[in-house]
Parts: C-alpha cells; structure tokens; sequence
C-alpha cells in the first residue's frame, strides 16, 4: 500500500513554505474566533492526517447536490478532490463501476473504519421492499446501512437526504425517507436546499477537515455558521420590505424597480439559508435578486406549503411607507424571538457534543 | 437461444452473463447485463433502470404555476430542461402568449445548459471511457504541448504548464489515495491514446472542471442559482431596467455585460478545448466503429429554440423536428404530440401495471401503477438480484414508442435530422468532420459519431447564445424591456378544463410534458423523456430500445472489466433520475395522504 498523504504535505508540495502554513493556521483558528493555542492543534492535524475519505453515496435524488458542489468557486472542486479530501466513492464521478465501484466501499470501510465520512445525497425509499432504488442489485437502504456502519458521521447533502424532499411531497408514493430516520446511531450533519449551495458544501466539508470536529449544529442538525439565520433577515431587499414596497405583480414597475417580493409568495422570511449572504454561483446573484421570490427550498416539507406563490401568513404585511418606524419595530420583534428560540435550541443541542462543549468554555 | 426482434437485432443470451451493477458516470441509478459469446462479444443486452420516485402523481392536485419546480427537481443535471417544457405544457394548456424577450432568455437558458451539460458530459463523465489516467504520467509533457499546439490555439500549452499538471497528478497518484479514479480499468488494452494524448485530455478534464462552473453563471443572472433556476408561467421571472431609478436590483446593463463576456469565453473554450479534443481523440479511435444501434434505423426530435416566441411550427425551431424510420433519411416525417396513435407507452416489460398490456397509452390517457416483480428466470431473490430475467419486467422505465417503433433521440438524432433535412447548420459541421478524419458518412452511427455530433452541437449551442443576447440587446434599445405576461395569472382567468403539451430537446433528447387542469389544479401530468426513449425495455412485440441495440455485437477486450459498455452507454449521457420517475392516474391508489 503506498504511504497517504497529509494535508500539511499536500499543501507542501503546492509550493506553500512551513511559515505560511503555520500562518494560514493561525488565521483560521483567529477568523473562527479560537484561542491562538488553537492554531498548533490545527497544523498538529494538518501534518498528520491522510486526506479523509469521503464515501458520497446516492439514493433517490436528481443529482443537482452534486452538480453543485462541483461548481465551488472557493475551493475549487478540483482542488478539493486532489487535495483536501479522498473522494474514493462517488456513482456520479468515479471511474470505476460495477462490483469493482462495490469493492471500493468494502476496501475504505475496512482500512479506515471510523475515519470516513458518508455524504449521502437523495433518501432511501422504503416502500417497494426498498427496491424502487436498487444498488448493486439490492435496495439502497442496505448499502447506505452498511456504509453508515463504520463512518465517522455523516453528512445529508440536500434537502432529500435531510428532510425528502420532492419525492417524499405528498403523497410520497416511494416512502422516501430521509437519512436521520434510518441512520441513528451516527452525527447526522443536515445540509439542506434544494441544492445547498457550492461555497456552503465545500465550507461544511472543509469546516470539518481543518477544525477536526463537527460544526455546530442547530436543533434540527443544521450548520448554524450557515443556516442561522433566515433569508430575509440579511436580504438587500428588507429595506423595501420595512418601507412596503412591493412587487404586485410580475415586471410591474416595482419588479423593475427591484423591491421586496413578499407579495408575491417570497419564503424568505421562513427559510433558513444562506442564500441572501454567500449568493449563488461565486456570489453573481440569488433568487431574490433575479427577480423571483425564495421558494424555501431549504426548509423542511416546503413543496407541501402551499403554492410558491401565496405569501406565507406568519410574517405581518406593511402598507405603506408611513408605517416605517411601526413596521421597523415589529419586524425585530418577530426576527428576535424567532432567533431567541433558535440560540436555546441549538445550546441545547451543543451540550451534547464534546468538542463543541470545550469551544464553549474558551469563549467564556 | 437465439431470438430475431421485429426491429432487426439477433438476440443469444447463451454466453457467459456478466452484470454492471451500478453503472456509474451516469445521473442516476442503472444496471446493465449483457451476454459474452466465445470471442467476449456482446450478443445479448438488457438495460435496467432501477430508480423510481413518482413524481406525476406527486403534482396531483397542485397549482400548474407551481409544476416547473417539482419537475424541475426531476433531474439536477439537465436542470432547468424540465421547468422550460413545463411552463411550455401549461402555457399551451391555458392559452397563455409569452413576450418576445422571454423567449430569448429562455432560449439564452436552454443553450447555457446544452453547452454546459455537454461539456461536463464529455471530460467528466465520458473521457475517462477514452482516455487512461495513469498512462498520461508517462507522458512527455513536451510532447504534449506539441500537440496541444498543432490542434488549437488555446494559450495554455506550454510544456511547464503540462508538467506542472503531471507532477500534480503523480504526487496524487503517488499519496495512495485515488479518489475518483481508483478502481478504473487504466491500462486495460481498449484504451488506445498515446500517453501525450492522455496527458492533453486529463489537463482539460480538470480545466473544464473549473470552467464550466462559469458557464452557469448566465443561469444565476437570469433565475438566480444554478442548479434549479427560477422560472414563470408566462415569461421569466427576471424583470429589465437598463436605465431607470432601481436599475440595479435587475437585470441590468453590468447584468448584460456580465452575461454577454461568458458568452465569449463560452464560445472561445468550446471551439479552442473541447472540439479540438474531440477531434484527436477521435483520430484515435477511428477503427472502433461500434455502438450506432438505432442510429442509423430511427430516430426522433421534438426540435426547439423557437426563434419567435409562440410560434410551434416545425420551421419556427432552430433545433429540427422530425422523425426517421426504417433507416429512410429521404422522407422525414413530422411529429404531433396530440395525436393519440404517435407515442405511446408499454410497459410489459416495465416495473408498471395497465389493465391489457398487449396495448401501448398516449401519455394525455396513461394509467401508472407501480408493479414490483421479477420474472422466473430470475437468479437470487427479490431484494438482492444477481441477474435480471429480461423475458419478465426488468426496469423502472416504460417503454415510449413512436407509431410502434423503438427510437433513438438525443444529439445524434438531431444532428441527423438536420443533416437529412439538408440545414446546412447541421451538414456542414458533420461533413467537415468526416473530411477531417477521413472516414464515410456511415461512421456517423456509432458510439463515436454520437459523441462527436454532441462536441457539435456544443460548438452550435455556444455561438446561439450569442445570437439570442444580441436578439435580447437589439429589443432593449427598440425600447421593449417586457419579461412577463400576467393577463392569465390568476387562476379566475383560466377555463374550468384545459389540456396542454409542452416540449424542449433537452442535452439529452426529446422531453414531452403533458398536462390536465381541472378548476385551476392538475389532474393529470405525464412526462416521456429522453432517457425514457433511449433506455426503454423490450416491448409486447419484442423491439429493443436504444441501449440494448447499441451494445450488441460489441467486442469486450477484457470480459471482467466493463470498458466498451460504459463507453456505449455513456455516448447516450443516460439520465435515469429523468427516465424513472413515470406515474399516472392509477397511482392514486397508493395515496394515503389527501392530496388538497
């Protein structure tokens, strides 16, 4: 078997002196907000550490997970693949097929057992005995069960794979299931939309090679670093919100005008994303800013929500502008309780979780 | 036992069985098992699909306006494809005239996805059929830039630059742990580039890995991400000011400029990398003349990018519309989606029940319940099957025929309709192709020559964008920034019933939406897609689809190791997400939940 490389080594040989290796690590624990002790247990893994594998299995789904994750900008998915992570199994990239793709799983479950990730893209249906998804000759249930088996954790790229998704709407005729309700005994990371987007997979993933550990998560599993806040709460738009201006109807004047689309069905102020902050595609645009409301795609059972354009009912609707100061008010009031009940929750969930516990303490 | 089917192939499934479970570099999940005679020739083919989500009658019940997102979710690889056709259904459905504009940038978002679909189709889910990973380390990279430079004038071909990539991909192949390539068939005798050439193609596997994130970004300009884009029944969702107050929150003139420089750079790597690639690698090849099947018998396009908008005649459809069969290409025949008699689909052989099975249903009457079994002959047992019993049903897709006949759809389909049809758009990249490698028109049909008709249509696809964005900048300065049509967006306006069809040619092939709306819901919705068409099971009369015959007759250098089947059925760019997901009014019966 020949030797597996380390990060550190990786980042060697593409020209990167042990100086600003050393640097780069001390810059990240400071951005993430670490005491600077915390820079030498990051080089310490860095230069220790084989690249992790990542097994990327595929259930019921339509591969949009993956066709975003290959346009990361930042890293490019290039250089993910070649050096930060071994991607050794994946149905939609590898070369191989057939039983010598099958052997792939059982090779990495035995060498590195405990020490790889599963990414699960889709859900595995349960009705059909399993098989209106067959791997291999056998119902995917069974492949992503083994797999899970000896995983570090996992993470559920998607909204199939976190909540189902289109093929669990009503009346979901596969039974398709997502992956913490057939995973129990393993972290479940959730990394939701339909598809999450590339800079946010690829800065989950890279989150968990760097930090050796899991991101904190919100109660329902989500990375809080990028589905702590909803959409509208950091969308360009939200002026126009406060001041009741809206879009009434498709290129109406407001439309060209690029003002708040509530009116015409916007989820944002109930989706959990990061989509008005990171953006789409390298940051070039996003739903909202095309013109077109957030359709929540990254919120659980959102196609059985209604249609896409019936604005949703929790959220009050402002006039006119005249309201601004009134409008201002209640909307912080709606958007601070909202994230009181989200900062409990997730505290509660950290609890849990070891290594999240000891981040704690240093920042008190 | 050798079988004839009625549409001319010679079945023997007495050679050894060998099974390719899962097919891999494909959207979605498939298995393959083809008989070995003596000489490890393929003489006996059977394509399974083996996904299955019903997604039909998922959008029972809901509000039309919302079906372009669902059945957008049908595939995230030909994203937007299904949206596009969907609106088209429900348009036509309610009578709805989109704006001129709209039709250009839907038609700017169905080229943007054909280039970039095709381009990550060709380096990274077909190349590596072709090109050998571990051969392009012995390579030369001096070598390599000669090459590089004789073939195209795409500035990044100095010999430092080659070797900074084979050193890369030594240290990574050296590291132990080799990711997507571990595993692969390298070295296997199939493979016939020289190392240099290896070398050429595995720089440009990973450089159009990183481009071909750019090319999307017309997506996220126009419907704010990719994948899944946004879209609108009546227009598009993105409204125009290119001069007034609020002109930055649309589409504007760094919008348009944005645009209009990725069309460029589109342009210039699709002419400068991939066709060039295309071309030598071809060279290579020329004496593997396997895997035309159906090609050169029958085949079908819907045509699309409509040059005006709400126009559905033929000569409206800068992509051709027609169908061949019985390898006549003198007489094209036209193709009506209404009529009951034209496609139909069977599903003897599909993982489906219909109340008399010997009959084929139009998509606007199709009855869908799912119906898991497997037939005698099967080998292991219900949820671990070791080989599939072909005389019994064996995959989760229908079978679509047109007038009966099995038919093969995609960029070969097109590009040979347009070539029959005498465009010289089509003809004389085709022929130039062909002079190029010396080889005679027939070699068209084949594993390659669909391959090569999809590096074309590429090359086609990235100078139409440039048309339609100029089309879009010559509207904007006549003063017409219209994007939408809302006369018919509330639901008070439609009649109590209406039926539509919608259709595109998505990267794939030939995509029909079919639609009932009964007191503003869906009542009815059918989709027959390109990989349903390409990947379709036997039926009643015993016709293979396109997969099945491609295969046949294939030599297989080495009988444990899949190289010349995955080559064969990645030509196709098989989406079975797409082809699966079939379910009609008799899925009702399944639900437990009341759909509102």
């Amino acid at each position: 078997m020949a030797s597996t490389e380390t990060f550190y080594e990786v980042m060697r040989r593409q020209g990167i002196s042990r100086r600003s290796f050393l640097k780069y690590c001390s810059l990240t624990a400071a951005a993430l907000g670490l005491a600077p002790s915390y820079a030498g247990r990051i080089a310490e893994a860095m230069e220790t550490k084989p690249r992790t594998p990542v097994l990327w299995l595929h259930g019921l789904e339509c591969t949009c997970c993956t066709e975003s994750f290959i346009r990361s900008a930042h890293p490019l998915v290039q250089d993910v693949v070649l050096s930060m992570i071994s991607l050794d199994y994946d149905d939609t990239l590898m070369a191989a097929a057939g039983h010598q793709a099958e052997a792939i799983l059982e090779e990495i479950r035995e060498r590195y057992r405990g020490n790889y990730i599963l990414a699960v893209e889709g859900n595995p249906p349960l009705a059909q005995d399993g098989m209106s998804c067959i791997i291999g000759g056998r119902p995917f249930l069974d492949q992503l069960q083994e797999v899970a088996a000896d995983c570090k954790a996992v993470i559920a790229w998607g909204s199939c794979a976190s909540w189902g998704c289109v093929q669990a709407a009503r009346p979901n005729p596969t039974r398709a299931t997502p992956v913490h309700e057939v995973i129990r005994d393993k972290p479940v990371i959730k990394v939701p939309g339909c598809p999450p987007i590339a800079e946010v997979m690829t800065g989950v993933i890279t989150y968990m090679l760097a930090f050796d550990r899991l991101p904190p998560l919100d109660r329902q599993g989500r990375p809080l670093m990028f589905y702590g806040q909803r959409i509208h709460d950091k969308c360009y738009r939200r002026p126009h919100f406060d001041a009741g201006q809206f879009v009434e109807s498709w290129d109406d004047e407001g439309a060209r005008k690029g003002y708040c689309l509530y009116k015409m069905g916007c989820k944002g102020p109930t989706t959990y994303n990061a989509c008005s902050t990171v953006r789409w595609n390298d940051g070039v645009s996003f739903p909202i800013q095309s013109g077109h409301g957030c359709i929540g795609c990254s919120e659980r059972d959102f196609w059985d929500k209604d249609s896409f354009y019936e604005h949703v009912t929790d959220t009050h609707v402002f006039g006119i502008e005249a309201n601004a100061d009134r409008v201002g008010l209640a909307a912080a009031g709606t958007v601070g309780a909202a994230i009181g009940a989200h900062a409990v929750a997730s505290a509660l969930h950290r609890t849990k979780q070891r290594d999240q516990a000891q981040h704690e303490e240093r920042e008190e | 036992m050798t079988v004839k089917t009625p549409n001319g192939y010679s079945l023997d499934d007495s050679g050894r069985r060998v099974v390719v479970d899962p097919v891999t570099r494909i959207e979605g999940h498939m298995r393959c098992e083809v008989n070995l005679d003596d000489d490890n020739v393929i003489r006996n083919a059977v394509s399974t699909g083996t996904m299955w989500r019903g997604l039909e009658v998922i959008l029972r019940g809901r509000d039309p306006r919302d079906a372009w997102a669902f059945t957008e979710r049908i595939c995230g690889v030909c994203t937007g494809t299904h949206a596009l056709t969907s609106v088209r259904a429900v348009e036509d459905a309610l009578g709805i005239a989109i704006p001129e504009n709209a039709n250009s940038i839907r038609n700017i978002m169905q080229l943007t996805l054909q280039v970039h679909d095709h381009l990550v189709h060709f380096y990274h889910l077909h190349a590596l059929d072709w090109v050998d990973v571990v051969s392009a380390l012995d390579a030369d990279p001096r070598e390599t830039s000669r090459l590089a430079q004789s073939i195209s004038a795409w500035p990044l071909s100095s010999p430092g630059y080659f070797r900074d990539v084979q050193n890369r991909v030594k240290r990574f192949v050296e590291s132990g742990q080799l990711g997507p390539f571990m595993n692969g068939y390298w070295g296997n005798p199939a493979y016939k580039l020289p190392p240099e050439a290896n070398l050429l193609a595995l720089t440009h596997y990973l450089e159009a890995l990183d481009f071909q994130k750019e090319i999307v970004k017309i997506h996220t300009v126009y419907g704010g991400k990719n994948p899944h884009p946004n879209w609108l029944v009546g227009g598009v969702p993105c409204a125009i000011n290119v001069d007034g107050t609020g002109a930055v929150g649309a589409v504007n003139m760094e919008r348009l400029n944005l645009i209009s420089s990725i069309i460029d750079r589109t342009i210039e790597f699709i002419d400068q990398v991939y066709v060039p690639d295309l071309i030598a690698i071809a060279g290579f090849y020329k004496d593997w003349t396997y895997g035309g099947g159906l090609s050169s018998q029958a085949v079908l396009s819907y045509g699309d990018i409509p040059e005006h908008a709400n126009d559905d005649s033929a000569e409206n459809q800068l992509l051709p519309r027609g169908a061949i069969i019985n390898g006549r290409f003198d007489e094209i025949h036209d193709v009506d989606l209404r009529d009951p008699d034209e496609i139909q689909e069977f599903v003897d052989h599909a993982w489906f029940s219909y109340p008399d099975e010997s009959r084929g249903l139009h998509p606007w009457d199709g009855i869908t319940e799912p119906n898991f079994t497997l037939g005698p002959n099967t080998k292991g047992t219900r949820t671990r099957i070791e080989q599939i019993d072909e005389r019994a049903k064996y995959s989760w897709i229908k079978a679509p025929r047109w007038r009966g006949h099995a038919m093969e759809v995609g960029p070969l389909a097109r590009w040979t309709i347009g070539y029959a049809k005498g465009i010289p758009e089509f003809k004389e990249p085709v022929d130039k192709l062909l002079t190029d490698l010396g080889l005679p028109f027939d070699a068209l049909f084949s594993t390659l020559g669909r391959t090569a008709a999809r590096g074309l249509e590429a090359s086609w696809a990235a100078h139409k964008l440039r048309h339609f964005q100029d089309k879009l900048m010559a509207a904007i300065a006549a003063g017409d920034t219209t994007t939408a049509n809302v006369e018919r967006w509330e639901p008070s306006t439609w009649p109590k019933r209406a039926k539509g069809v919608g259709t595109s040619e998505a990267p794939r092939g030939a995509l029909g939406h079919w639609v009932v709306i009964d007191s503003g819901k869906i009542e009815n919705y059918q989709a027959v897609v390109p990989t349903t068409w390409n990947g379709s099971p036997r039926d009643p009369a015993g016709n293979i689809g396109a997969f099945e015959a491609a295969l046949l007759n294939t030599p297989v250098a080495r009988a444990d190791e899949p190289l010349e089947i995955l080559r064969t059925l990645h030509s196709f760019d098989p989406c079975l997400a797409c082809s699966t997901h079939v379910m009609g009014p008799g899925g009702e019966e399944l639900t437990r939940v009341k759909v509102r």
